[in-house]
């Protein structure tokens, strides 16, 4: 693994965009690592879009704002269109497949287009779409062990809703399917 | 400044806002009161959900006004006390805040500072450092200013500003800013029951008959009178400077330009650091933790060994006053910095410091 991953997240308020940086934030704690988790709670949030900064490492980490990802996980135009050109050569990029009117560019980063909504109706549970994406994104860069996430998921999930917990780990599950069969061309 | 080690707790993953007032609960804290405002309502909101249920009080004041003033009043009985809000509601306590240190009063107020002047944007700020450590209220007083860097640091600075206030009789401030009370980050908590109160003699608890009225007022109207509590504070104030000085000293054992910056800038600066050493550029940091008193001893040091200081705020440049001070023209003090709520990146801030480099090598030539 890298010295650290710089993670983004953005999209839509509602899309899950804090959650899935919260599960990363809360696997990482549990295994020991260095973490911080950064909202956007300003105009962009209120203006609709929200987005969190999340950085693992394995040192101490200096500044928790960071202008360049390692990975990007994306969820509306508006976000690929701010982040693309801040990731850094090698990086992956992830976005929902029908989010998107433009797609990503780069050809010196790795992207996919992840059919999240569509495989999320299928589980009769549109809401875990960001789930789906987050099992993809960590099969294809394996930072957390799965059964973490799976611990982080019940930390982040309120506990009303716990009965979901288990359409969520389905979802996670997709988005590993969907990974192992989704290689670059 | 005495480091104490306490008992911690397992990590856990928090906002900056709500490690700030957990540890204020676990610091025994009498009251709180306060009114909501981003971005450090969550402060408020932590406390009216777990006060209830543990103890203490907590109310939310009709203004910012009333809750200072009940500061005032419960910090007179001898309770430990706080109050927290944002740069605006900050601006409307000075008057409490004015008071409560002419009667000579402990208590906290914790400023998580949003971009200004005026309401301003709720995004993170570094704008209200003149305010917070040259006084911010009327007539010749301080407070003592802590400024935290990480989420671990919102909540053991709570400790630390209660016990410098209640021993130096003197309100203490957490200068935060929006960003460091949004985020998570891991935070080992001290342990409850490590931080037992002080039995004040001056506190107005009503009166026995063993002893005279205790009376609590910033109203002195003899001029002498007044002059005399001036120069007490002052004397306090001297001695705060010579004991409780704090600060950090990041990669400065072989820096030749010094970074100065604190809170969030600092954690950026340590970042540019990183990024400047892959180049060869030997940068360090010095990073003020008490703003109040102000490290401006260690500064003078390193004007000895630096070619220049660089001076890094989210502000249009307001600490770069003290450096330059404490500097007093040995070596050049830029700053860099952003204003309004906008945060500079570490790249913005290499890109300055090879700038200054640049400029330097030919104004030689």
């Amino acid at each position: 693994m890298l010295k650290a991953n710089e993670i983004i997240f953005a999209g839509f308020g509602g899309q899950g965009v804090l959650s899935m940086g919260q599960i990363i934030a809360y696997a990482a704690m549990i295994e020991k690592k260095e973490v911080s988790w950064m909202p956007s709670y300003g105009p962009e949030m209120r203006g609709g879009t929200a987005n969190c900064t999340v950085i693992v490492s394995n040192e101490k980490i200096n500044s928790p704002i960071v202008s360049r990802f390692d990975s990007a996980i994306i969820l509306n135009q508006p976000s690929l269109d701010k982040f693309e050109p801040a990731m850094k050569p090698g990086g992956i990029l992830i976005y929902e497949k029908t989010c998107l009117v433009n797609l990503p560019t780069r050809t010196d980063i790795e992207c996919y287009g992840v059919p999240a909504i569509e495989e999320a109706v299928k589980l009769n549970k549109k809401q875990v779409a960001n789930m789906i994406i987050l099992g993809f994104f960590l099969a294809k860069r394996p930072l957390l062990e799965h059964e973490n996430v799976l611990k982080a998921l019940k930390k982040v999930l309120p506990e009303r809703h716990h009965h979901m917990i288990p359409v969520n780990e389905q979802a996670l599950e997709v988005g590993r399917k969907l990974a192992g069969e989704m290689v670059l061309a | 400044m005495e480091k104490i080690n306490y008992k911690r707790s397992e990590p856990r993953l928090m906002k900056g806002n709500e490690a700030l007032a957990e540890s204020a609960i676990r610091a025994d804290l009498d009251a709180y009161f306060g009114y909501p405002i981003t971005p450090q309502s969550e402060i408020l909101e932590y406390f009216e959900e777990q006060i209830p249920i543990r103890h203490g009080k907590v109310l939310q004041a009709e203004s910012e006004v009333a809750s200072i003033n009940m500061v005032y009043g419960a910090a007179g009985a001898g309770a430990r006390v706080m109050t927290s809000s944002s740069s605006p509601g900050v601006s409307l306590m000075q008057e409490g805040i004015s008071y409560i240190a002419s009667a000579q009063l402990p208590c906290l107020v914790v400023n998580v500072v949003r971009g200004g002047p005026g309401l301003g944007t709720i995004q993170p700020s570094q704008g209200d450092y003149f305010q917070a450590v040259k006084g911010g209220g009327h007539g010749d007083y301080h407070l003592i200013v802590l400024a935290p860097a990480t989420v671990q640091e919102m909540a053991d600075f709570v400790f630390d500003a209660f016990r410098l206030a209640e021993e130096y009789r003197c309100p203490a401030m957490i200068l935060s800013d929006g960003a460091l009370g949004q985020m998570m980050e891991k935070v080992e908590l001290i342990e409850e029951g490590q931080f037992p109160k002080r039995n004040f003699s001056w506190a107005t608890t009503g009166k026995p008959a063993t002893r005279e009225r205790n009376i609590i007022t910033s109203l002195f109207i003899e001029p002498e009178k007044m002059e005399g509590i001036n120069y007490d504070l002052q004397a306090k104030y001297a001695k705060i400077q010579k004991n409780e000085v704090r600060y950090e000293l990041v990669e400065t054992d072989d820096a030749d330009i010094i970074l100065v910056a604190f809170g969030l800038s600092a954690r950026i600066c340590q970042k540019t650091i990183e990024l400047a050493r892959e180049k060869g550029i030997k940068l360090g940091l010095i990073r003020p933790i008490t703003l109040y008193p102000f490290p401006t001893n260690i500064i003078k040091e390193f004007a000895d060994k630096a070619k220049f200081f660089l001076v890094v705020e989210m502000n249009a440049g307001q600490m770069v006053e003290d450096v330059a001070l404490a500097v007093n023209g040995k070596k050049p003090v830029y700053y860099k910095g952003r204003m309004g709520g906008m945060i500079p990146t570490p790249e913005e801030v290499l890109v300055e410091v090879e700038n200054i480099i640049a400029k330097q090598s030919e104004e030689k030539r």
